[in-house]
């Protein structure tokens, strides 16, 4: 592989990473709230946390396009406030990866939580523990492996993510170029042969990633 | 200690709860078939569920008052809780499960300390288990512990030893009569064990589909 096919590896990777950890907070605390609470709009919220599941990716790229550009509503604001651009970045590529990975999370943290027996948590309360406190050493440890396990699933979805991403983030060498775009711009020139180290590549990291997933979701675990 | 339940109506699934009781004895059973709604008189009196109408009152406090949208988190109850399964943490060693609810601004003497609580229900040798590894009585026993060491006003037991069989419950009556007796905490003890009444209980209520239906010595109620 060339110099410039293991910067796209290393690329792709760290942005993976780093859309994985961004969602991972709002991700757990959606997820318990649709598992655990009841509140007006809960329906609403459950249907747009799934919505990049079945939204054509090309749309939702056109969606975020639209929204962070520079004459967008956020990316006005975020180009204001702290000087980010943000269309056609890495960041760009980061947010699509976000978006489009957030579902799987939030799938599976909320059946994590569900799988914990909500009689520990009131047990908790009556030991006079605060709703954090239940939150914090009773619902996420037992909901631990199901999060790690949504993690692994975000950052796999993540590495392969393309159709948002060409939109919102184009295929700029060196800068927003992941291992599927640049997949797909060889295949476009004709470079099959310079597509293929990508495509074992990208193979290889996304079945190690689900295989992890697999293992940490299977091995038993308390109830 | 005193527990005054007033026109207390929960809805149920297929009845209501329908109560209107006084609890003043050391150890009060509640007996009935399943599904009289025994663990949801439990689950209201602890603050688990919440009654449509009614009040709830312990010694001189009003916890609980519909008319007046009164509604003492369980956390401030200090009612302890031992449910039919248990509900050991099974992701903290015994020790960690003894400390959750350990408050020891709350201590009045020092009866209510990990080793003197552990020395009585003789699990000192379990303290670094996990709960998971330890039998049926052990777990009981850790169980009434980690009740104990809340220091709670009132301890609710429900149905704990239904599913010990009676060599072993036998061993575990005299665990449950030094709370009585050593840490003075009055019990309300659900059960469908007639044995278990007649060797545990001063005064028993009867429930059926709701509604208490009588009450008495264990003696008159099974005569």
């Amino acid at each position: 592989m060339t110099a410039e096919a293991w910067q796209i590896v290393f690329f792709t990777i760290e942005v993976s990473a780093l859309s994985t950890l961004l969602i991972l907070p709002l991700g757990v605390a959606v997820a318990w709230l649709i598992a655990r609470r009841e509140w007006p709009g809960k329906a609403v919220v459950e249907t747009m946390a799934m919505l990049p599941l079945f939204v054509p990716p090309v749309a939702t790229g056109l969606l975020l396009l639209m929204l962070f550009s520079r004459r967008g509503p956020l990316g006005s604001m975020l180009q204001r406030g702290f000087g980010w651009d943000i269309v056609f970045t890495w960041r760009a590529v980061v947010l699509a990866c976000a978006v489009m990975s957030f579902p799987l999370l939030v799938r599976t943290a909320q059946a994590a939580f569900e799988g914990v027996s909500a009689r520990f948590e009131d047990i908790a309360r009556t030991l006079g523990a605060s709703e954090w406190r239940v939150f914090a050493t009773i619902s996420l440890p037992l909901a631990a492996r199901g999060i790690v396990a949504g993690a692994v699933l975000a950052f796999a979805r993540a590495m392969g993510e393309f159709g948002a991403t060409a939109i919102v983030a184009g295929m700029i060498p060196r800068k927003t170029m992941t291992i599927s775009l640049s997949i797909y711009q060889n295949i476009q020139l004709g470079h099959d042969a310079a597509a293929l180290p990508l495509l074992f590549v990208s193979i290889g990291i996304v079945f190690i990633t689900v295989l992890c997933g697999q293992i940490i979701t299977m091995r038993k675990r308390p109830r | 200690m005193s527990l005054q339940l007033r026109n207390i109506r929960l809805p149920l699934a297929d009845f209501a709860l329908e109560t209107d009781a006084m609890f003043d004895w050391p150890i009060t059973g509640i007996f009935g078939p399943s599904g009289a709604g025994k663990t949801s008189l439990l689950d209201l009196i602890a603050g688990l569920r919440r009654p449509v109408a009614g009040a709830v009152k312990l010694d001189d406090k009003v916890i609980f008052d519909a008319a007046n949208r009164l509604n003492l988190p369980p956390r401030l109850r200090r009612i302890g809780y031992v449910p039919q399964d248990l509900a050991l943490f099974p992701h903290l060693k015994v020790r960690a499960n003894l400390l959750y609810g350990y408050r020891p601004a709350l201590i009045e003497n020092e009866l209510f300390t990990l080793g003197h609580v552990a020395g009585v229900m003789e699990i000192t040798p379990l303290l670094e288990r996990n709960v998971t590894t330890l039998s049926g009585g052990e777990q009981q026993r850790v169980a009434f512990a980690r009740a104990i060491l809340s220091a709670p006003r009132l301890l609710l037991l429900d149905e704990p030893m239904s599913s010990l069989d009676s060599r072993l419950k036998k061993r575990l009556i005299p665990f449950l009569l030094r709370i009585r007796d050593e840490f003075r905490i009055p019990l309300i003890y659900v059960t469908h064990d007639a044995a278990e009444l007649v060797a545990l209980c001063d005064e028993v209520l009867m429930l059926e589909r709701g509604q208490l239906i009588g009450r008495g010595s264990p003696a008159d109620v099974l005569a």
